[in-house]
């Protein structure tokens, strides 16, 4: 579809969302610059909730430790993701296809509880059968929060693959490359927007998981979620519009930058596409 | 006759070559592509399926001060095995109001949630498709851009209008519109307000991406065949745009049901959520049969949705590699 | 009957030759669908050989297994004497133009050339000097660096040529080559592209729809139909003695009439049609039985179009004019004839210098010569 401008009720509706979507976001930002310490009343500007947010220890490790377990699980999740990908997108059908692809895509609209749940129980009588995981921590987070993220990496993928001319990877192997090659060296330069798009995906899911995050987690590893969560539940608290404030001042530079990229790649794409 | 001797040879050993390097492919490339498919599936097997036979044992099972804290169905006494399966937990959920109201509370706010989310999200969505390409991309990222922001901070930012000392009040009385602050927090409106604010997006994206292929030529022969503007987006947008609207709808839906957060955050302490139950049974009362059983209600209820969601998706999956 | 003689002189001239690729009994199938029956055809070394037929007639399935995309449900293929029938793709001596080109997007002109030279794993010397060499051939020289997407339509088909020839394959594979182009570079590029593989010498076969591409480009032609060769000859051979109905239709324009043969001698034979008036005289004999049913095809040009009513022999009709396509150099005259059958009639324009041509509704007859009608038995 392609319209030539948008109309009055358009342009209505979007400013009406758009301020739905952002003034709460922005009022949030406002305030954590208040020297009050009581959240909604203005007492003049001040810097001081980021001196707070930065001394204060709690918060630092636990950025670190979701930090660390968003890498390391958006860094699999995309492993993971482009094999079943792959499978889905590339390979014939075989036996209980349907049941991998519907495993994959559950774990997208699952209420996270019953994801954390499951999983939970899952440990819990692995560790009854084999002592492992002796306790839970970084390892059974990151095994939650890979299956989450593989589930968007793998929708994001395939739906790159399904698409994708598949001539090019015939051409690639009728001029002599083996699979693994046609793979590495046509396949996944082709998509690599896509991945990289999906690798942002799975890290942002990741590092603002919460209830996943509650189930699968031991004494000694707090998130950034949790924090907040656990602070918040107390009631208003300046120090985490701050904090909120870096969220949102990172996720939209990391966000636009990343639009940018796609746009241009994008671009050559649709141009490509014309001119065949 | 020497020469065509050897060349029949050599053609022959050529041929046998050649049988011997496709009989090597033919196995390599199953052998890679099972492996390929064994990783993610072994994955989702292992620690997604799995985990739902372990909940449906424990939802069989009864609390017990122990660590887990639950009784193991299957026990061994004097060499002979006992199996003790109890159904307490469920007849206790189908019997108790409270977790039937809150199944109910759920399954209704979620509804109404798909609802308003449809309602906004469509001109939304149906704006952003019809703008010039150009403008596309920018408004379709703004419109994503707080989805990709924590949603922790998304629900915070809306505690601090909606307390009771908070801004909307503040607002409201200094323009002398009400004599006393309004109690907005910890309602089933402050609920509805948050999770139709969390949700939007997801009924945004499909719902673009679907009335984002229609073809405007459509509406405009339907305009040369005489159609009036509303009257040709009643009969022939809504209608071809039924997948996006059915994808979106799964989408806040689904996992709307099951929602915590938003109602532990901002929500009424007496109407509860069942995703909120859940949770309060768990790491309130430790008693984690009951959990379990509320988790196995909740996705006998989803299954059906799950599945046709799945279904749909794959349909149009399937149309896409076709052309 | 003539053709049937004619068909017999030209197979077996490929046969003289020693075959250089043959296709034996091969059969594909998707489920229930046969996409391929029980076809056969031999081509010789340096031939430029055309599989013509509609979407869906099995070609490019065709095509697919002889670059090794599907692998036959049965039969064999062989190549120089080498059965190929189950290599991999990769494995082959064969290399294929894409109907898409499906050029490397990410990779420049030179790279794309390159590509299939690296997987042979030749020398980097070497692998420039080749890539050089090709990109001289198609003229592309000055665009070596560019990427797919910079190029025109045009100069991508003549990477996607440069980058399946540059591997010197056995055999060269072209899927519609020229069919993302649009109409005027296509009728320029065909005999660039004829020339092109001339010189370089390499055994072609292309897969088209198009019938004037296949005829200015090929040297035979086979025409497929529902998994099956129907006709296997050169395309003067192919157009004025089709050997079945659908050829004749699918080649061109043709008139046809049903009937069957009422006079079966050594030199001639007459059909009787009900669309015609009078039995129609053929100028040679056929192999064939007294009252066998036989269809006539007719091809427009054939037929001439007059006021007065021809003499001499019997092959001509009279009727009303009732449609005619002005076309600039020639006109396609409908006539309508008395027993209802409209015939076609291709005139020149020059034909109407003397007197004006027929207008609508006028009465005119419809005439051709002994040998210009082709008998089909099937």
């Amino acid at each position: 579809m392609n319209g030539k401008n948008i109309s009055g009720f358009g342009k209505l509706s979007l400013s009406l969302v758009f301020s739905f979507l952002y003034v709460p976001i922005l009022i949030l930002i406002a305030y954590s610059f208040n020297a009050s310490k009581l959240v909604t009343v203005w007492g003049g500007f001040s810097k001081q909730w980021y001196t707070v947010l930065f001394n204060d220890d709690a918060v630092v490790s636990a950025f670190g430790l979701s930090l660390q377990i968003a890498l390391l699980s958006s860094a699999m999740s995309v492993v993971l993701g482009i094999l079943a990908g792959l499978v889905l997108a590339r390979f014939g059908p075989f036996q209980s296809k349907s049941l991998f692809a519907g495993m994959i895509t559950a774990p997208m609209v699952m209420p996270e509880v019953i994801t954390g749940l499951s999983m939970l129980l899952l440990f819990v009588e692995m560790q009854q059968w084999f002592g492992f995981p002796a306790e839970r921590g970084v390892l059974t987070i990151w095994v939650g929060h890979v299956t989450l993220c593989m589930a968007y990496v793998t929708v994001v993928i395939r739906s790159r693959l399904v698409e994708m001319d598949r001539s090019v990877e015939e051409a690639a192997m009728d001029l002599g490359a083996r699979p693994l090659k046609i793979f590495f060296q046509i396949t996944l330069p082709i998509i690599a927007p896509a991945i990289a798009s999906s690798l942002l995906l799975a890290f942002t899911l990741s590092i603002d998981d919460l209830v996943i995050t509650a189930f699968l987690s031991g004494p000694g590893s707090t998130t950034l979620p949790q924090l907040i969560f656990s602070r918040v539940r107390l009631g208003l608290n300046p120090e985490i519009n701050a904090l909120a404030t870096i969220t949102v001042l990172a996720v939209t530079v990391l966000v636009i930058g990343a639009n940018r990229v796609m746009v241009k790649a994008e671009l050559r794409r649709v141009r490509l596409a014309a001119a065949t | 006759m020497m020469n065509r001797l050897l060349s029949l040879r050599d053609s022959r050993e050529a041929a046998a070559r050649g049988a011997r390097r496709s009989l090597r492919w033919q196995r390599a490339l199953p052998r890679g592509r099972s492996l390929v498919t064994a990783v993610p599936y072994g994955w989702l097997l292992l620690f997604f399926l799995l985990p739902f036979l372990f909940v449906l044992q424990i939802s069989f099972s009864e609390v017990e001060i122990a660590s887990p804290p639950y009784r193991a169905l299957v026990t061994r006494a004097e060499d002979a095995l006992h199996i003790a399966l109890n159904l307490g937990n469920f007849t206790y959920i189908f019997g108790d109001p409270l977790y039937f109201d809150a199944y109910l509370g759920s399954l209704r706010m979620a509804a109404v949630t798909t609802l308003i989310c449809l309602l906004i999200g469509y001109p939304v969505a149906y704006t952003i498709a019809r703008a010039p390409e150009a403008k596309r991309n920018t408004l379709l990222m703004l419109v994503m851009l707080p989805f990709w922001t924590s949603f922790l901070v998304r629900v915070y930012a809306w505690m601090g209008i909606l307390d009771n000392e908070g801004l909307l009040n503040h607002l409201l009385l200094s323009l002398k519109l009400i004599d006393a602050p309004l109690a907005l927090m910890h309602t089933q409106l402050s609920v509805q307000v948050v999770m139709v604010y969390a949700y939007l997006p997801f009924m945004i994206l499909p719902l673009f991406s679907n009335l984002v292929k229609l073809d405007g030529r459509l509406l405009e022969a339907a305009a040369d065949l005489g159609c009036k503007p509303w009257k040709s987006f009643l009969t022939v947008t809504l209608p071809l745009s039924k997948n996006g609207v059915i994808a979106g709808s799964m989408l806040v839906f689904i996992p709307a049901v099951g929602e915590f957060v938003i109602p532990e955050l901002v929500g009424t302490p007496e109407s509860l959520m069942i995703g909120k139950v859940l949770w309060m049974e768990f790491f309130d009362n430790n008693n984690w049969p009951m959990a379990a059983a509320v988790t196995i209600v909740m996705v006998a209820l989803l299954l059906v949705p799950i599945v046709y969601l799945h279904k749909r998706e794959e349909k149009s999956l399937a149309r896409a590699a076709k052309h | 009957m003539k053709s049937f003689e004619t068909n017999l002189a030209y197979s077996a001239g490929a046969h003289n030759a020693k075959p250089y690729l043959q296709i034996v009994d091969v059969v594909k199938k998707f489920g229930d669908h046969t996409a391929v029956d029980h076809l056969n055809l031999s081509i010789t070394k340096n031939e430029i050989f055309a599989l013509l037929g509609s979407s869906g007639c099995g070609k490019s399935t065709l095509l697919r297994m002889l670059a090794g995309m599907e692998t036959p449900t049965s039969g064999k293929i062989i190549l120089d004497g080498e059965d190929i029938t189950h290599l991999a793709p990769y494995e082959r001596p064969i290399n294929m133009m894409f109907q898409s080109y499906a050029l490397f997007p990410h990779m420049s002109v030179a790279k794309n050339i390159a590509f299939g030279l690296k997987q042979d794993g030749l020398p980097r010397g070497e692998i420039d000097e080749r890539v050089e060499g090709m990109l001289e051939l198609v003229q592309m020289k000055k665009y070596a660096h560019r990427k797919p997407f910079q190029l025109s339509g045009g100069q991508q088909q003549r990477v996607a040529l440069a980058r399946s020839l540059a591997k010197r394959p056995k055999l060269l594979l072209l899927d519609e080559p020229l069919g993302a182009l649009d109409k005027k570079l296509r009728q320029q590029t065909q005999l660039e592209l004829v020339n092109l593989i001339e010189q370089v010498g390499v055994t072609c076969i292309m897969v088209t729809h198009d019938q004037e591409e296949a005829m200015t480009m090929a040297g035979r032609i086979g025409i497929m139909s529902e998994g099956q060769l129907l006709q296997v000859a050169t395309p003067g051979e192919i157009y004025e003695h089709p050997n079945c109905r659908f050829t004749a239709e699918f080649i061109g324009e043709t008139n046809l009439f049903g009937g069957h043969v009422i006079e079966d001698e050594p030199d001639f034979v007459r059909v009787q049609s009900t669309e015609l008036p009078r039995p129609v005289r053929i100028g040679h004999g056929i192999t064939g039985t007294l009252g066998m049913p036989v269809w006539l095809s007719l091809r427009p040009e054939r037929v001439g179009v007059t006021r007065r009513q021809p003499v001499s022999h019997g092959n001509w009709a009279a009727g009303t004019v009732s449609d005619i396509a002005y076309l600039g150099g020639f006109s396609i005259f409908h006539v309508r004839l008395d027993t209802g059958k409209v015939v076609k009639a291709s005139v020149p324009a020059t034909r109407w210098r003397e007197e004006a041509a027929p207008i609508w509704d006028e009465p005119v007859f419809v005439s051709w010569a002994d040998n210009d009608a082709v008998v089909l038995t099937q």
